[in-house]
């Protein structure tokens, strides 16, 4: 794996463009950077400045290379690329608070954006007006929307909220597509159906992945638990209980396996057995380089206890690679069936880029199902 | 400044009630939640059967219940049990426990520290560690945002 340190202020959010030459990131400002890579090095090449809040969510979007940005400033720009330069187009949220997330929709004709104003602002450009329009699913989100991920079909779309629930609602549009057809989830799909509610895990949902064929949702809480429903007539829900710092970001790298990242600084494995509806803990995924052991006089020992209630040599720096916790996380190539690099990026600033054939043969007791 | 200012009794109306934003809990049944049973549990710490009182002591835990003094009863029960323990024997009764049991052992350790009595912080303090070793930070952050608690 490679670790780059692009800042050292934490980096907010981040995006790849489609093939995985440039990034653009936001440096806990209310700027958004690109970062193009050249062999072994980072060049800014491109710094956007519309935005007059933090920017908390950034998209790229593959296929037509548009760039979504949301900020705290209540807005979204929609930036396209115009010779070499960005240029910004304003879309009105119509909300009253802060922007938490954005994500473009599979197809690219339209995309959502979570806010503080509880609710989702899912929007699609109307030709005729030629502007970028929105609509509101606000039943019954009763706070924060911190976390968004679209369904394959391009209609259902999955929150994650501070009121301690994940919902995955519909969010189809009947100006620029067709009726979908039925899924796990439900058949009947207006805009702002909710088809899933989870019920039993506490604490906010920091994160929330469908996996590639979209029968699957997970999302890591608050409580420190990360849970996985799968559709089906009567949705069911497994959950585990982690004894780590809460998770603040989760992925499906292959139908069956997780990777969830926090404030842990370090990605775990988690693995989902359908047969059992079971998840299980898979292992971490960081290898801390082995320090040198040195060996403590008694006199320190004496001391360490007198102070630290503990005569533990070890020291109280972190091994992972990240500094700080990790805030988010995106597959690099494989897609989320057959995951082969992934990258989180985190509170320190820095970019791992982590590669899943490499993590698999370090780590023995390592399994991606 | 006058200190009748510091005053809100003149206040009638609470008026977060009535904000239509106000965040409202689901309401959840507390039929069954009574809490452990004390007699058994005295009867089975009389008896020296400590381990067994310590099981029966985290059955029915009154989490949904509304009634605050089930939720006292309860915990005293509880903190009963975790004295009568000899220190040697704490470990093997958390290693007892399954994940949900040690969650709830860490919520009834965390409402003991709330109001310490004689000796009960010690002996708190030295089921915590057990539990923390078992646990984790996760149990601990399970307490701190748990909606229903003990």
């Amino acid at each position: 794996m490679s670790y780059h340190s692009f800042l050292l202020e934490p980096i907010s959010c981040h995006a790849w463009n489609k093939d995985r030459t440039q990034i653009a990131l936001c440096p806990n400002n209310h700027e958004v950077h690109i970062y193009k890579k050249d062999g072994n090095n980072w060049n800014k090449i491109h710094v956007l400045k519309e935005h007059n809040g933090q920017v908390t969510g950034i998209d790229w979007a593959p296929e037509s290379n548009r760039i979504v940005t949301c900020g705290t400033d209540r807005n979204a720009y929609v930036w396209t690329l115009k010779g070499d330069v960005w240029k910004p187009t304003l879309v009105i949220l119509r909300i009253n608070r802060a922007a938490r997330c954005v994500k473009w929709s599979p197809k690219e004709n339209k995309f959502a954006v979570g806010s503080g104003s509880r609710l989702i602002s899912v929007c699609y450009f109307e030709q005729d007006n030629d502007w970028w329009v929105c609509k509101h699913i606000k039943k019954p989100i009763r706070s924060t929307i911190l976390c968004l991920d679209w369904h394959p079909n391009n209609v259902l779309l999955a929150a994650g909220s501070c009121d301690f629930k994940c919902r995955i609602f519909s969010a189809y549009i009947k100006e620029v597509e067709e009726k979908p057809a039925p899924t796990p989830w439900g058949s009947k799909m207006p805009f702002g159906e909710v088809m899933f509610e989870s019920t039993g895990t506490a604490g906010w949902v920091h994160g929330v992945c469908f996996s590639d064929s979209g029968n699957r949702v997970a999302w890591a809480s608050h409580d420190s638990t990360v849970a996985v429903a799968e559709g089906g007539k009567t949705a069911v829900c497994t959950s585990l209980t982690s004894e780590t710092l809460p998770l603040l970001c989760v992925t499906f790298i292959t139908e069956n396996s997780l990777v969830a990242a926090g404030h842990d600084c370090y990605p775990v494995l988690f693995v989902y057995d359908s047969n059992k509806a079971a998840l299980s803990f898979g292992g971490k995924l960081d290898i801390p380089k082995q320090s040198a052991q040195k060996g403590m006089s008694a006199r320190e020992r004496f001391q360490n206890l007198d102070k630290k209630a503990t005569s533990d040599t070890k020291e109280a720096v972190l091994e992972s690679v990240h500094k700080n916790s990790i805030s988010q996380i995106s597959i690099l190539n494989g897609g989320k069936a057959q995951c082969a690099k992934f990258c989180t990026t985190g509170m320190d600033g820095g970019m791992t880029i982590w590669d899943v054939k490499t993590l698999e043969s370090a780590m023995k007791d390592l399994k991606i199902v | 400044m006058a200190k009748n200012t510091q005053s809100s009794r003149f206040r009638g109306v609470d008026i977060d009630e009535y904000d239509e934003n106000k965040f409202v809990e689901e309401q959840d049944e507390a039929s069954e939640q009574q809490g452990p049973d004390a007699r058994e549990v005295d009867d089975l710490i009389r008896q020296g059967d400590t381990m067994t009182a310590f099981h029966v002591a985290l059955r029915n835990p009154p989490i949904n219940s509304k009634n605050p003094a089930v939720k006292e009863r309860a915990q005293a029960v509880v903190l009963r049990v975790l004295t009568a323990f000899k220190s040697s024997d704490i470990e093997p009764a958390v290693k007892s426990l399954d994940r949900n049991g040690v969650d709830l052992l860490m919520k009834y350790i965390y409402r003991g520290f709330e109001k310490p009595s004689d000796n009960s912080s010690a002996i708190l303090l030295q089921w915590h560690e057990k539990a923390f070793a078992v646990g984790g930070l996760g149990s601990i952050v399970r307490v701190l945002t748990a909606r229903k608690s003990v």
